[in-house]
């Protein structure tokens, strides 16, 4: 879809923090100076030997890096096509990859003598993660929930209130994760001076999509190694599901040189092709600014954001990470969608075939996965970004695959 | 046309457009947009009443620097259909109606972007505006923007925070025209016991840069703030408090509910001298 605004009069993009014309900072003026700070923060961390010297073996010792490429092999001869392989980065700690991040800013928010910690969550898995790092550092957190995320996902409700977080109920727009990311902005323009913000995935504005595509980096480098181990060559695709899109930049970013290596993201179908039925904001959306960067966003004809829908709450959310907007538009990465209907059928087809339950988020890409693995040969080679485990997600599972609990005998 | 502020210290008055309150009149038939001679009615009174500046809020579905107030009031002009041509409109007849008042269109940057933004400078040229303020637009993204704001004539205002450098006071005092919008303290819109002290500071850290008239906003919401602003600024901005009047009033009883009101922010004096 064409830009919401002609070349000539574009947005500035000779700022840091752009990807193409995508990214920048677009927010109150109050967080400037925090941006910055964090920026300059963030710029010493990554020089630093100690640093990441400590978040090398917090990964490695904590959240349990390097995680498994599992060749799965029933589904492979399941589905007939392609050899498939899955990044296991449900086995980290906390069951997802939001823990890379979350350590990676933990560790720059205690450098920066921060002690108060906020965050937003969808799905909880961010929340998580960060509730985790907070314990783990002696840390203040306080996490923003929509009300509907936090009905949909109460087992990590229950997680972070038993590290210790404080979880707080959004109630306003769609109580989602983008209403959830509105209120941990007002935190931080009111608390600005001594309270650091975990953004959770690689979006908001500049430094934050390229601050955590770098923590995330090290998925796509380890798959890069190895499938050079396993297969002596690079897989024909990688895929993996698109919410803010942290955890698919953090395995594209190794390949992105490797022009033969095909990048699919998969955004949430939702139900429907409706404004509001879906969260498939290359399909649905245009150009736009939310939460401070510009990127695809699904809005209506007046510039409103429009509510979303997905099964799954880490991908219901209307705007994408400004580096995704930028690899759709010179083409160098796919995104496609898949709906709630073949994400359940694909989280069913892994659970039987290999004993793997997914995220629905990750269930994306899994779906994705079956309905191409068919059309490609065997010696094709696809990996998917396994990015987080199910377990929270069985209520709604439940519920719409009518399995029966307890009560239920 | 130059912003004036008539009396010290001046007031600028911030109305989310399309807002009515709780009880709206039955609207116009679809189709025609939304009916915003609420707003109108209340523009003129808070005119006649003192106010120097209107500041005209274009609805956003995602307002993140305002407080609960201006949320809700940005939902219900969203449920009334509220678009930024409408805003644009209202603006054409308010200049029609008071030739010599400020009027400043207040957005989030997304409406702007989707309307695009030189058809938008054309047609807040055209309305008879003389100000634009976008709260998501910072001095380093904003070169095209101000490029357009000159071409037709019209002021850039900037924000400044009390957390805002040296260097970014001088840059955005430099890139502002019509005059600065000083925050008076970190955090969201909404009303306050105390101007900060933060706010006399930022000032005083501003005219280091600029000669341009510095208008306090956030949280003034009594004569007492406007009496405190007068002693630093040269103007005060009312926004959460006009707004929550207007959400306890009926259609009818809003004018003269922010008229009595704006007229008695200047009475500080009188009172305290009972």
């Amino acid at each position: 879809m064409a830009s919401a605004i002609s070349p000539e009069t574009s947005i500035h993009h000779s700022t840091p923090g752009r990807f193409g014309v995508y990214g920048g900072r677009y927010v109150p003026e109050t967080l400037m100076a925090a941006l910055e700070e964090l920026e300059q923060a963030y710029e010493a961390a990554k020089a630093d030997p100690e640093f990441q010297a400590e978040l090398a073996d917090l990964l490695m010792n904590f959240a349990g890096r390097v995680t498994p490429l599992y060749f799965a092999k029933r589904l492979t001869e399941d589905l007939g096509g392609a050899k498939i392989y899955l990044k296991r980065e449900d086995l980290l700690h906390t069951g997802a990859h939001k823990i890379n991040n979350a350590l990676g800013q933990g560790l720059l928010a205690r450098r920066m003598g921060k002690k108060r910690i906020i965050a937003e969550t969808g799905a909880g898995q961010h929340g998580v993660a960060t509730a985790t790092v907070c314990a783990l550092l002696g840390m203040d957190c306080i996490v923003y929930m929509g009300e509907e995320d936090i009905r949909r996902q109460e087992l990590n409700v229950l997680r972070m209130r038993l590290l210790g977080a404080e979880v707080r109920p959004v109630s306003s727009g769609s109580k989602t994760l983008k209403d959830a990311v509105n209120e941990a902005l007002r935190d931080w323009v009111t608390n600005v001076r001594d309270t650091y913000y975990i953004l959770g995935s690689a979006l908001g504005p500049h430094p934050y999509p390229t601050m955590v595509r770098d923590f995330n980096r090290v998925i796509g480098i380890e798959i890069r190694e190895q499938i050079l181990q396993k297969e002596g060559r690079l897989p024909t695709a990688v895929i993996a599901c698109v919410g803010g899109g942290s955890n698919a930049i953090g395995a594209f970013h190794a390949f992105l040189e490797d022009k033969d290596v095909r990048l699919i993201g998969v955004e949430a179908g939702g139900r429907g092709k409706g404004l509001g039925e879906h969260a498939a904001r290359f399909d649905g959306g245009r150009p736009g600014v939310l939460q401070g960067t510009y990127s695809y966003v699904l809005q209506d004809e007046n510039g409103q954001v429009s509510l979303t829908h997905s099964v799954s709450a880490g991908l219901d959310y209307a705007s994408v990470g400004p580096e995704h907007a930028a690899l759709h538009d010179c083409g160098r990465a796919e995104y496609v969608s898949a709906d709630d209907k073949h994400v359940l059928e694909a989280v069913v087809k892994l659970a039987r075939s290999e004993g793997i339950l997914p995220a629905l988020e990750s269930a994306h890409a899994v779906a994705e996965c079956i309905r191409i693995a068919p059309t490609m040969a065997h010696h094709d080679i696809l990996v998917v970004n396994l990015s987080g485990r199910g377990d929270k997600d069985m209520g709604i599972l439940a519920r719409e695959l009518n399995i029966k609990g307890a009560s239920g005998l | 046309m130059a912003i004036q502020f008539q009396q010290h210290p001046g007031l600028v008055v911030y109305l989310t457009a399309g807002d009515a309150g709780l009880q709206p009149k039955t609207s116009k038939p679809q189709g025609t947009g939304a009916d915003l001679s609420a707003t109108r009615e209340i523009a003129l009174a808070a005119i006649d009443a003192g106010a120097d500046v209107i500041e005209l809020g274009v609805p956003f579905s995602d307002p993140l620097a305002d407080g609960p107030v201006i949320q809700r009031a940005s939902e219900r002009a969203l449920a009334r259909g509220t678009r930024l041509i409408d805003v644009l409109a209202l603006a054409a007849d308010l200049r029609k109606a008071r030739p010599g008042a400020g009027l400043v269109i207040f957005s989030y940057l997304n409406p702007i972007l989707s309307y695009g933004l030189a058809r938008f400078a054309d047609a807040a040229a055209a309305a008879g505006v003389d100000g634009v303020l976008l709260t998501d637009m910072i001095v380093e993204e904003a070169a095209e923007y101000i490029a357009e704001m000159k071409r037709v004539n019209l002021s850039p205002i900037f924000l400044a925070a009390p957390t805002s450098p040296d260097e970014r006071l001088q840059a955005i005092a430099s890139h502002s025209r019509g005059f600065i919008y000083a925050i008076s303290r970190t955090g969201i819109t909404g009303r306050q016991q105390n101007i900060a002290s933060d706010a006399a500071q930022l000032v005083g850290r501003i005219r280091r840069w600029t000669k341009l008239p510095i208008a306090v906003g956030f949280g003034i919401s009594n004569a007492d703030h406007v009496a405190q602003v007068a002693d630093f600024a040269d103007a005060a901005v009312i926004g959460s408090a006009i707004v929550e009047l207007i959400e306890q009033s009926t259609e009818e009883q809003a004018p003269g509910a922010v008229a009595r009101f704006i007229k008695g922010l200047r009475q500080f004096h009188a009172v305290q001298a009972l």
